[in-house]
């Protein structure tokens, strides 16, 4: 029983992880359809920066705040200067210049930043609770609180205000949406600053547990993508329930398997969902008119 | 007009080819590395850049060797093995090298095994695997320790606490993997029992699972940890998160203050096996390594502002090793320094006492490693 427990822990602590890097795909998807590869490289900008801010001095949480205006500005300008002057060009063309913008925010992190691995101090210390025979860090509590409260945000926003609803019409049929009055650049935009700063939020929130370094993003962003695609991309809470349950399915393989296979095991569970449900968990089928 | 084009760029290369034989005229003996400054590998190739940089400089501002200045030619292969070959090649062929150090990672060094080898050109590999000197090639050495001295080190202390019986955790990267197969390779030789075995990626972020199997798993009484990057500070953490109790080893992997910083108070009385270079401070006087291992970290740390790390040093050592080489044969001929290198006798460098033979290209024995542990969050030297 301890063993499950403690399998259990390690799971929601890994899953919470994936789900709050995952969130930060959904934004921009629905603004857009873009899956914006380059989100890992937001999480690593928000850990990155408030490690160097702190080193050089600046209070903790000042400095957790200036990383996310800095992502947001990033974000902002990842979309002026790279997104938006290809706004013409197809979805899959938009991905390859985020993928392009990652490998470029990873080099010159490289260069402002370093090439080793830094960490963050745990929000409520290293302390571990005990519960039936395992150990959980309150750090882990911290970012599933976080991926709540965001997915929360994220739900009132898409669902309950007008702007929100513009986004979404952005995505749904950019011609319509301009017809109507809404600015679609805006609305572009402004997807990417936010996921930017959940990217960021997301960063500083799970340096203390995964460390963080220039190229941390690449394989968050991969875990949390697939993450997202698992729950349906798009939806917040999918990408909660994704996260933890890639989290899970890696711990408990690790476990009660081997954890040699356990990203095997986690993969082909994905798979197999595809195959049952190829618009993810809770991702509802599109239907296109012609 | 398309004559007249020809005609230019043959006067062109004409021109390149008399100021290419002014410059040879000038008596520098190149030296190639071909070294992984960025990329993953960086945290190791970036300080032996810097340190090859600085003592060429050095040595040329002492008149160079024989009376030859040095020049060196640095390629960045990017931790990439195939763009490590290419490079190797141009050495040969364009910058013809006279000897070869670096090599950064065990990949990229294989891979320029072959060029070398049929080039006939001294090479001073600084990566870590026994790969690379075992089966001994004629013209192929390395400088650092292996990590099979790494794992009979451990081995030799915990029979020192009475210990046999041990679990492993280690990472699916090269080196946790290349650690791992030689621990279980020597084990059975130095009477050591894995009862258990759990690996991790190199980027997971929790190994608690796997901890917990360790921890549940009877008579297990040390764990040892091949790995490095950030994997093994992780490691640390959960491994006091679950509150072991038995001894935690980690590898020359860890073997700088980051790994201290990163996993804190959790690293508490964690032993390693580490160079020399590590406690330089803190070597006794009589130490015959004390005096070189003081004076390469103060020299490092004032020209590039960094904490020294054994990476650097192993660079240090192939360098000094060649230029002992080549003062020896009064001469940069190729075949000669080969032959000299291979005679280095009882060479003091950073990451121990080196004493080459025709059947040992490394000529490092385990006096190399200390046994460290760490207390108060700083390294402490067991005897």
């Amino acid at each position: 029983m301890a063993e499950f427990l403690q399998f259990l822990f390690s799971g929601l602590t890994v899953g919470a992880v994936y789900a709050l890097v995952a969130l930060g795909f959904t934004l921009i998807y629905n603004a857009s359809g873009i899956i914006n590869f380059a989100q890992g490289e937001f999480v690593m900008l928000g850990g990155m920066t408030t490690v160097f801010l702190a080193l050089a001095g600046v209070p903790l949480p000042l400095a957790a705040v200036l990383a996310v205006v800095a992502a947001v500005a990033i974000g902002l300008l990842l979309h002026r200067f790279a997104i938006e002057p290809a706004r013409g060009a197809d979805t899959v063309t938009l991905i390859m210049i985020t993928i392009g913008a990652s490998i470029f925010l990873r080099g010159a992190a490289q260069v402002v930043f370093d090439k080793r691995f830094h960490s963050l101090p745990h929000l409520f210390g290293t302390d571990p609770l005990r519960i039936g025979g395992a150990a959980i860090l309150p750090q882990s509590l911290v970012v599933l609180a976080g991926a709540t409260v965001i997915v929360v945000l994220l739900w009132v926003f898409i669902d309950r205000t007008l702007f929100g609803k513009a986004v979404i019409a952005t995505a749904a049929n950019r011609l319509a949406a301009r017809l109507v009055g809404i600015n679609t650049g805006h609305m572009i935009g402004f997807s990417f600053a936010i996921s930017a700063a959940i990217g960021a939020l997301a960063g500083i929130l799970v340096t203390p547990i995964t460390l963080t370094s220039y190229d941390v993003g690449t394989l968050l962003a991969l875990k949390g993508f697939a993450a997202a695609m698992l729950g349906g991309m798009g939806y917040a809470l999918g990408a909660v329930v994704g996260g933890l349950l890639l989290g899970l399915l890696e711990a408990f393989s690790a476990g009660y398997l081997s954890s040699k296979y356990k990203d095997v095991v986690a993969f082909l569970v994905i798979l197999a969902v595809f195959f049952v449900m190829p618009q993810g968990l809770l991702g509802r089928a599109k239907v296109e008119r012609v | 007009m398309r004559r007249m084009q020809q005609i230019v760029a043959a006067a062109g290369i004409g021109l390149l080819a008399l100021t290419g034989a002014g410059y040879e005229a000038a008596a520098q003996v190149k030296i190639g590395a071909v070294l992984s400054v960025t990329g993953p590998a960086s945290f190791l190739g970036d300080p032996e850049k810097k340190t090859l940089e600085m003592y060429v400089d050095a040595i040329n501002a002492k008149g160079g060797v024989n009376g030859q200045k040095l020049q060196l030619v640095i390629y960045d292969d990017g931790g990439d093995a195939n763009a490590a070959r290419t490079f190797a090649t141009r050495l040969v062929e364009e910058d013809k090298i006279v000897a070869m150090v670096g090599g950064t990672t065990t990949g990229a060094t294989l891979a320029m095994i072959p060029v070398f080898e049929e080039a006939q050109i001294p090479f001073i590999s600084l990566a870590g695997a026994i790969q690379i000197i075992q089966p001994v090639r004629k013209w192929v050495f390395k400088t650092p320790h292996t990590d099979k001295m790494a794992c009979e080190k451990i081995f030799g202390d915990l029979k020192a606490r009475k210990m046999t019986t041990v679990a492993l955790i280690s990472g699916t990267d090269a080196f946790g993997k290349s650690m791992r197969d030689q621990c279980v390779g020597v084990a059975p030789a130095k009477g050591i029992t894995i009862a258990h075995e759990e690996t991790y990626g190199p980027r997971d972020s929790d190994m608690t699972p796997q901890l917990t199997n360790i921890r549940n798993k009877a008579g297990v009484q040390a764990v040892i940890n091949p790995g490095f990057g950030q994997g093994p500070a992780i490691v640390t953490r959960n491994y006091r998160q679950l509150g072991i109790t038995v001894p935690l080893y980690q590898s020359h992997g860890v073997a700088s203050k980051q790994y201290i910083d990163l996993a804190g108070p959790a690293a508490e009385g964690v032993r390693l096996p580490a160079a020399a270079l590590l406690v330089a401070d803190k070597l006794p006087e009589k130490d015959p390594q004390k005096k070189v291992v003081v004076d390469y970290s103060r020299i490092y740390r004032e020209k590039t502002g960094q904490a020294v790390s054994t990476f650097g040093g192993h660079a240090y050592d192939g360098l000094m090793i060649l230029v002992g080489a080549m003062q020896r044969a009064k001469s940069a001929d190729k075949a000669k320094v080969r032959d000299e290198i291979e005679k280095t006798k009882g060479y003091v460098g950073t990451g121990g006492i080196v004493t080459m033979s025709p059947t040992d290209h490394m000529g490092l024995d385990l006096s190399a490693f200390r046994m460290l542990e760490i207390k108060k969050g700083d390294w402490t030297l067991l005897n």
